[in-house]
């Protein structure tokens, strides 16, 4: 089991460009905790930026893993750079579009812009932050030590997600 | 483009990758032990290097691969005389000094200098 952090993939241009959405839903249990009230404080629930960037981890993840038909076991390996403007509060979507910025055999390098679509006017599209990762292909690296065969990255709840979300794999 | 200017953007690079400043950022300075390059970090280098001089790396070509592994070149954690050969006809532009004079593996790190990174732009964009 893994913890999913987008909803739907929306645009898959293969080597290229993957782009998910992600509902911020008040039935998630964290946005409780996140912030609680105390004291004389009200609570404020929050998307926490730890999930905003495992959710563009994901993103990116799916596309670099993609790239190589999933025979690859892509690992987040850095995170290069993040700058989140605004939160993103419950009933607003969070966009992630991840692009791929280089490629080898060893791993990738890819961009992330992070948006947010306000429920009251979803045409307007507000870019919230950047999210710049770097993913390793583990059986090439980390001086040979040896990994399962069977790809443990790429489990069954990735796939469910791009099957629902109509894409072939 | 003159070694000032390269060495000014391999800087740049080793600035964003390393998050180290500039001041730290010598010709001598190693990119492990002194600026804290880890395994991933010589990958985002090549990447960057790639970007900034508009040139292909190709794999073990600035950085060695899996040298550590092969027991003709390393021996009781120590790099053997065919290993010392090898690394210095793969990476003509690496500071041996620091291996030479003790042949621990740890020491193999040791070679990648800010410097040698400059020599590596530098043969690259003569050729």
């Amino acid at each position: 089991m893994r913890w999913l952090w987008i909803d739907r993939v929306v645009e898959l241009v293969p080597r290229e460009r993957l782009v998910a959405i992600k509902n911020v839903s008040l039935a998630e249990d964290h946005l409780h905790d996140h912030f609680a009230a105390q004291g004389g404080r009200v609570a404020m629930p929050v998307m926490p930026a730890t999930l905003i960037i495992e959710g563009m981890a994901q993103t990116a993840g799916i596309l670099v893993g993609h790239a190589e038909e999933f025979r690859e076991k892509v690992i987040l390996a850095k995170i290069s750079k993040v700058v989140l403007t605004r939160e993103a509060v419950p009933g607003f979507t969070l966009r992630y579009t991840a692009t791929i910025e280089r490629m080898d055999a060893m791993g990738a390098a890819t961009s992330g812009r992070v948006e947010l679509i306000d429920p009251n006017d979803p045409a307007s599209v507000e870019t919230i932050g950047q999210i710049d990762l770097m993913f390793s292909h583990i059986d090439q690296n980390l001086a040979g030590r040896e990994f399962p065969e069977h790809n443990f990255v790429f489990g069954e709840s990735f796939r469910t997600v791009l099957r629902s979300s109509g894409i072939e794999f | 483009m003159s070694r000032e200017e390269i060495f000014d953007k391999v800087r740049d690079v080793l600035v964003e990758v390393l998050a180290v400043d500039e001041d730290e950022v010598t010709e001598q300075a190693t990119l492990t032990s002194q600026l804290g390059a880890e395994s991933i970090d010589f990958l985002d280098i090549v990447f960057r290097l790639e970007q900034a001089f508009e040139f292909k790396i190709g794999q073990g070509e600035l950085f060695p691969d899996n040298v550590a592994q092969d027991p003709e070149y390393v021996q009781d954690g120590m790099v053997t005389d065919k290993g010392l050969a090898t690394l210095r006809e793969r990476l003509p532009h690496a500071d041996f000094a620091t291996l030479e004079a003790d042949r621990k593996i740890a020491n193999v790190g040791e070679i990648f200098t800010v410097d040698a990174v400059v020599n590596f732009v530098e043969r690259k964009l003569a050729v």
